[in-house]
């Protein structure tokens, strides 16, 4: 055996190239994750920067003459054989060509707001002054220019004076708008509320026969009081619907066609061409704030996503209280007091092959059994006065907490087991040597000790939890949630809630979205939200996780 | 040991500094009587028939090479052997004037009149205050200035109140490994058990924490009957008033301490203290 090979044999003994192969595994993961999350970042927090609105000269595909304006978006580099098959003319080009893509906006005008141009065919392009962008509650985006502002059908400011007789009124009809809302969604929904639980208590009164002269003189008379609440809110909406409706705008796009936009359908206007860097960051965190504090609006592809990260978290929380008692007592079960032997073996490996089932079979199961069963029989017990509309048999955000609390139970399980087995027997016999009884020695000693391995346990659960879509889809999860499961009507928290989730809002944005342009970018901020979202529910149990391991130090 | 090889003894008693002299077992009351204690583990025989009377109020020491059974007989005196499932008891221990293993036995109350010291420390990860607390609560004392006063007691006791005063609320895992020993005693004697049983309780301790102990063995025996199991026939020979040697399951002997150290009456004995085996 030559010298070099007894080298090349004492190099592969001394364990290097493992360590090699280790490191490369490790940075190539690490690579893949932030490279994942600096993509999704750099797509989703794109979208929000006011970028300047450019006009364009741009010669169609069948060589018509148009102006088009817009922000540009995005670029690709097209082959230029593709153009030439889809009937572009375009003689004397080589290699490839950029195609850029713009938002265009004005739904009501054009129907799509967004369109692609080529390069050459691009003759001009300007930054034109004066652009306004008027961000709507529909039809999306308006981009044009502001031609006159009109205060009960009279012009009150025409051109250059607009902007300033623009800001007062578009604040004073936001205003009124967030009464508005305030009314038609807190009061009114209050009053709804009561009425519901009104009829409610007189149907359940009819089924026990119990209602009597008394009864519906009571009930006539609470809702008689609430249906004069309602009177007076109304005519008070009417009058501020009236207010609201007095102003609008006359806008004219850039191939001179003339809108008429009502100030209570803006959102928000901004002249993009003449904001400094100052005021586009501005801009920009106040879009950011408005995508994390905001409801949806226009089928979730404008506005915020507040409900969504709401029923994220609060389904979570509502999981991790669920799955905690019954991972711990099942754990405690198995390694304390079940005697070790073939069943106990038997139901660990059970458990451990519950954490592989696909997490569909989990959301068949859970309809099947928690919302058709349990739900269903729920209703039928206590809330009879309420059918044949379901309460609890219908999906909804316990049901889905339930679910997902079966579907990481086996995690729970196995690390809380696991700190159990590493609490020392001479700390378990010293406790029973002072005459503590076994539960004692339980409750006191050991499971304080074993509490960082159950926390341990609850993070990966929240992790893998957090994520979760497909069972949701059949137990709780909504496109759009007409209310929150957490409100302010009596009692609060409404678990039989259907509630919207980060994860099942960006399948929805991303791939049933009627305006799949506008909804990319949104897609990618989701993301980038859930991701987040996982990333500081695991810091929260990690940072306890600590402080517990800080407190029972021994292990 | 002692390198005298002249001497027959491996222990000069009269070097100790300290008399047994006068003790008998007859004269003594009787704290545990064991009464033909046969132990097994599973098919394992670990004690084939002890017979004793450990005297109330003294120190008695269990010696012998290890796996000789003496830790075993004296975890059968808390019942400390139920929690092994393969372990069956027959004969008779009886504490109190009633039989540990009888059927109508609270093992609960058992283990709080029959305190027990292991032979590494074994604080809770509690503070100083609750591990001492730890037995009281158990009790469903809740009344602080009773709690107070019995871990004063209770360490002064254990002679650390003076070291661990001023940081009550500490973690107990914080201490020294001999501090550490005295809290766990300072955690048994703070329910007032009749008997404290140590099992090895200086063999994780350095010399000096390890003499402190037998300081605080000689004084406790004033208030507590004290079993201890040692594998240093040094110290069996400085803490303890009787001695009893163990060897492969049986008691070869048991008798006043300066007797079995200096006139055993076992060949099997003297082979042990004089070093020749074990």
């Amino acid at each position: 055996m030559s010298v070099n090979n007894n080298a090349k044999i004492g190099w592969f003994r001394s364990g290097t190239p493992w360590v090699w192969m280790s490191a490369g595994a490790v940075s190539i993961s690490l690579v893949m994750v932030f490279g994942l999350l600096i993509l999704i970042a750099a797509r989703g927090l794109g979208y929000f920067w006011p970028s300047d609105v450019i006009a364009m000269d741009y010669i169609e595909r069948d060589g018509t003459e148009i102006r088009v304006m817009g922000e540009q978006r995005e670029t690709a580099f097209v082959p230029l054989e593709r153009l030439l098959e889809a009937g572009f003319k375009l003689e004397g080009h080589q290699g490839d060509v950029a195609r850029h893509l713009l938002k265009i906006g004005n739904r009501d005008l054009y129907g799509i707001d967004f369109r692609s141009v080529i390069e050459p065919g691009i003759t001009s392009r300007t930054i034109p002054d004066r652009v306004i962008v008027i961000e709507r509650h529909e039809w999306g985006n308006f981009y044009g220019f502001l031609d006159e502002v009109k205060e009960a059908g009279k012009v009150v400011a025409v051109r250059d004076a607009t902007h300033a007789a623009l800001t007062p009124r578009l604040e004073r009809t936001q205003r009124l708008h967030d009464e508005i809302k305030h009314i038609e969604k807190i009061e009114i929904g209050a009053i709804n509320y009561q009425l519901e639980r009104l009829r409610l208590k007189q149907r359940k009164l009819e089924l026990n026969n119990e209602f009597d002269a008394q009864h519906e003189q009571a009930i006539a008379a609470e809702r008689a009081e609430e249906e004069k609440r309602y009177q007076v809110l109304q005519k008070k909406l009417m009058d501020l619907y009236e207010q609201m409706n007095r102003d609008s705008l006359s806008v004219v796009s850039i191939e001179g066609r003339q809108v008429e936009v009502n100030l209570a359908k803006v959102v928000r206007v901004f002249y993009p061409n003449e904001m400094g860097n100052g005021d586009k960051l501005q801009h920009y965190f106040m879009k950011v704030w408005e995508f994390l504090s905001d409801e949806p609006r226009e089928a979730n592809t404008e506005g915020g996503i507040f409900p969504a990260i709401f029923g994220t978290v609060l389904m979570v929380i509502l999981m991790a209280i669920l799955v905690t008692p019954f991972g711990v007592v099942a754990a405690i079960y198995l390694r304390e007091y079940a005697k070790q032997g073939l069943v106990t073996r038997v139901i660990r490996i059970a458990v451990n092959n519950l954490a592989g089932v696909p997490s569909v079979v989990y959301g068949v199961f859970g309809l099947g059994f928690f919302v058709y069963f349990l739900g269903g029989n729920i209703d039928a017990l206590f809330f009879p006065e309420a059918g044949p509309a379901p309460t609890f048999g219908t999906p909804g955000i316990l049901w889905s907490s339930l679910t997902l609390a079966i579907l990481t139970l086996p995690v729970v399980i196995v690390a809380t087991e696991e700190g159990l087995s590493r609490i020392p027997l001479a700390i378990r016999e010293g406790s029973l040597a002072l005459g503590a009884t076994k539960a004692e020695t339980l409750w006191r000693i050991v499971i304080p000790m074993a509490s960082p391995a159950l926390m341990t346990g609850l993070i990966l659960a929240v992790a893998r939890a957090a994520g979760e879509v497909a069972p949701l889809m059949l137990v709780g999860v909504v496109k759009l949630a007409p209310s929150m499961p957490l409100d302010g009507n009596f009692p609060f928290l409404h678990l039989d809630r259907k509630f919207m989730h980060l994860g099942f809002h960006i399948y929805d944005v991303g791939f049933q979205s009627p305006n799949v342009e506008a909804a990319r970018p949104l897609v990618y901020a989701t993301a980038l939200l859930l991701v987040l979202v996982i990333i500081i529910l695991n810091l929260a149990a990690i940072y306890i996780r600590n402080r517990l391991r800080a407190k029972y130090q021994s292990i | 040991m002692n390198e005298n090889k002249a001497k027959t003894h491996a222990i000069d008693m009269s070097a100790l500094g300290r008399s047994n002299a006068g003790l008998s077992l007859e004269n003594e009351a009787v704290a545990i009587s064991v009464d033909g204690l046969k132990l097994f583990y599973g098919d394992k025989q670990a004690l084939n028939g002890v017979d004793m009377k450990i005297p109330k109020h003294r120190v008695t020491a269990f010696i012998g090479p290890s796996g000789c059974g003496k830790s075993t007989l004296l975890r059968c005196f808390n019942r400390m052997n139920d929690l092994i499932d393969s372990c069956r008891v027959e004969g008779g221990v009886t504490i109190d004037g009633e039989n540990i293993y009888g059927k109508a036995v609270d093992v609960v109350d058992l283990r709080r009149r029959v305190g027990m010291v292991f032979q590494k420390p074994n604080p809770f990860p509690k503070s100083i205050y609750e591990n001492v607390a730890y037995g009281l609560r158990l009790q469903g004392i809740k009344d602080r200035r009773v709690l107070d006063e019995v871990i004063e007691r209770s360490l002064k006791g254990a002679a650390l109140w003076d070291e661990v005063k001023d940081r009550l609320s500490d973690s107990g895992m914080g201490l020294s490994g001999g501090q550490q020993q005295r809290l766990v005693i300072a955690r048994a004697i703070a329910v007032e058990p009749h008997v404290l049983l140590l099992d090895e309780p200086a063999s994780a301790l350095d010399p000096i924490s390890t003499l402190k102990l037998e300081e605080l063995i000689y004084e406790l025996k004033e208030k507590y009957t004290i079993v201890i199991v040692t594998h240093n026939m040094q110290q069996a020979a400085r803490v303890s008033d009787y001695t009893a040697f163990m060897f492969m399951g049986d008691q070869i002997e048991f008798s006043d301490t300066d007797t079995l150290f200096t006139n055993p009456r076992e060949k099997r004995t003297e082979d042990y203290i004089t070093g020749r085996y074990g």
